[in-house]
């Protein structure tokens, strides 16, 4: 009933895909890899066909308009965000988080929005502000619809942080003593009381989600609403802990399209 | 860098400890009284915040068991599986220590479950 999970701490990034990716062959068979988007919902077709409807007509379109204002309106000194990205933020959200060897930090989407404002003289938001952030998020990483992840490990720095990232995932937090693993690996594609569990590969290419079809969370934001869940109390968004978790939750999810932003339940 | 989480929650559960002091200076008879007030070991297995069984275990035999949990075990014929209550008992309070890789939580050790409400637990499981 239970399939073993042989993860050896020095595999590769690629093999730990693999595994990840033969774990859940083996345990909800029949999947084709790009329904993974989709997330526990790619099981149902009672909520796949519900959340389509719902995305015809988004409740939250309000927020990602908004995001796109704050995305087009140019600082003080004249500049725009897309000034600050290649391709003008077009096909760029998918190389996120990325791991900048002078920094010698992991980078998410959203701090790299926030250096933007920084470098132009602007003030930085909050993370986990759904007003501002939040919405910049939404519309932004919505110009990378389609482009398939790709997250790169290409120095041993690099592979530092994704090892911190996957040793995270791995251990066991809070007072009920469960891993990110346990529920989303291992249990991926069954029944946790009423709510199917969906598995890490998909979970990271469709945020930020809109839960109810109203409440906004970043992918940040979730990580923290489970380790709240279990009885842990949560890193902060921006903390190097939920970064370098990020990298290495991202990376599993190479190849898969994004989709920003999504209806989730 | 790779820190620690900084501290767990370990909540209160106010009922429980209001029930200690409770028996400590109350009679034998208001002890009666408060106790028919404590959660049943059903009501605990059920609940989804002091007990919550029923994430990872299915009840097929309780028609009020609402849950489509499938990560663990159904609870059926409890009482002829596990004919010893300490066998159960250790299982609730730390099944770590018959699998030590195991995701159920340890509901005792971890203080989630006082010891009195997992005998009560025990006793609803037998009725299963
Ligand atoms: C006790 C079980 C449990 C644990 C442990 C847990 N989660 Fe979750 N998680 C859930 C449930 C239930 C949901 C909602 C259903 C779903 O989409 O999987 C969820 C949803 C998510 C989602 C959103 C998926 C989507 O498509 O909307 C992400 C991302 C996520 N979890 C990441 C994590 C990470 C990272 C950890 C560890 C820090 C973690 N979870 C630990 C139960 C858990
Ligand atoms: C997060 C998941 C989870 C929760 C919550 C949980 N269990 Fe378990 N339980 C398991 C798993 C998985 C097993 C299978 C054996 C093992 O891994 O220890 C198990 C096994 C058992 C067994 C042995 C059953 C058998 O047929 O071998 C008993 C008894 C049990 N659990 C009781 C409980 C009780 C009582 C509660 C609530 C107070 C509870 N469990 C909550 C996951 C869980």
């Amino acid at each position: 009933m239970f399939a073993s999970i042989n993860m050896q701490a020095l595999s590769s990034p690629e093999e730990d895909r693999m595994i990840f990716l033969s774990t859940f062959a083996a345990n909800i068979p029949g999947i084709p890899v790009p329904q993974y988007t989709h997330g526990s919902m790619m099981l149902s077709e009672d909520a796949l066909n519900q959340y389509n409807s719902i995305m015809d007509f988004p409740p939250f379109q309000g927020v990602i308009d908004k995001g796109q204002k704050i995305w087009e309106t140019p600082f003080k000194n004249g500049s725009t965000f897309a000034d600050c990205f290649d391709n003008g933020g077009v096909d760029i959200a998918g190389k996120f988080p990325l791991y900048n060897e002078e920094l010698k930090q992991v980078i998410t989407f959203e701090m790299a929005l926030n250096t933007c404002l920084e470098q132009n003289g602007e003030m930085p938001m909050a993370l986990i502000d759904p007003e501002t952030m939040g919405a910049l998020s939404a519309y932004a990483r919505g110009l990378s619809d389609g482009m398939l992840m790709e997250i790169q490990v290409a120095s041993e720095a690099a592979l530092e942080k994704y090892a911190l990232g996957k040793s995270f995932y791995f251990r066991r937090i809070g007072q009920y003593n469960l891993a990110c693993a346990s529920c989303h690996l291992t249990n991926g594609g069954r029944y946790f009381r009423d709510e199917l569990l969906s598995p890490t590969i998909g979970q990271a290419v469709h945020f930020p989600v809109f839960r109810g079809g109203e409440r906004l969370y970043t992918l940040q934001m979730r990580y923290q609403r489970c380790m709240e869940a279990v009885g842990a109390v949560p890193f902060e968004s921006g903390s190097e802990a939920l970064n370098n978790l990020e990298y290495f939750h991202s990376y599993l999810n190479n190849g898969l399209p994004l989709k920003s932003a999504v209806y989730r339940r | 860098m790779s820190k620690k989480p900084r501290q767990f929650h370990l909540p209160t559960f106010g009922l429980m400890i209001t029930s200690l002091l409770f028996s400590a200076s109350f009679s034998a008879e208001s002890l009666n009284a408060e106790s028919e007030l404590l959660p049943s070991g059903r009501e605990l297995a059920h609940s989804y915040d002091h007990g919550n069984c029923l994430a990872c275990h299915s009840a097929p035999t309780d028609k009020n068991a609402i849950t489509r949990a499938n990560i663990a075990p159904p609870f059926v014929d409890m009482k002829r599986r596990f004919p010893s209550k300490d066998e159960l008992f250790k299982q609730i309070w730390d099944a770590r220590a018959t699998y030590p890789e195991t995701i159920m939580p340890p509901f005792g050790a971890h203080s989630i479950l006082s010891e009195p409400e997992i005998r009560r637990i025990i006793d609803y499981l037998y009725t299963l």
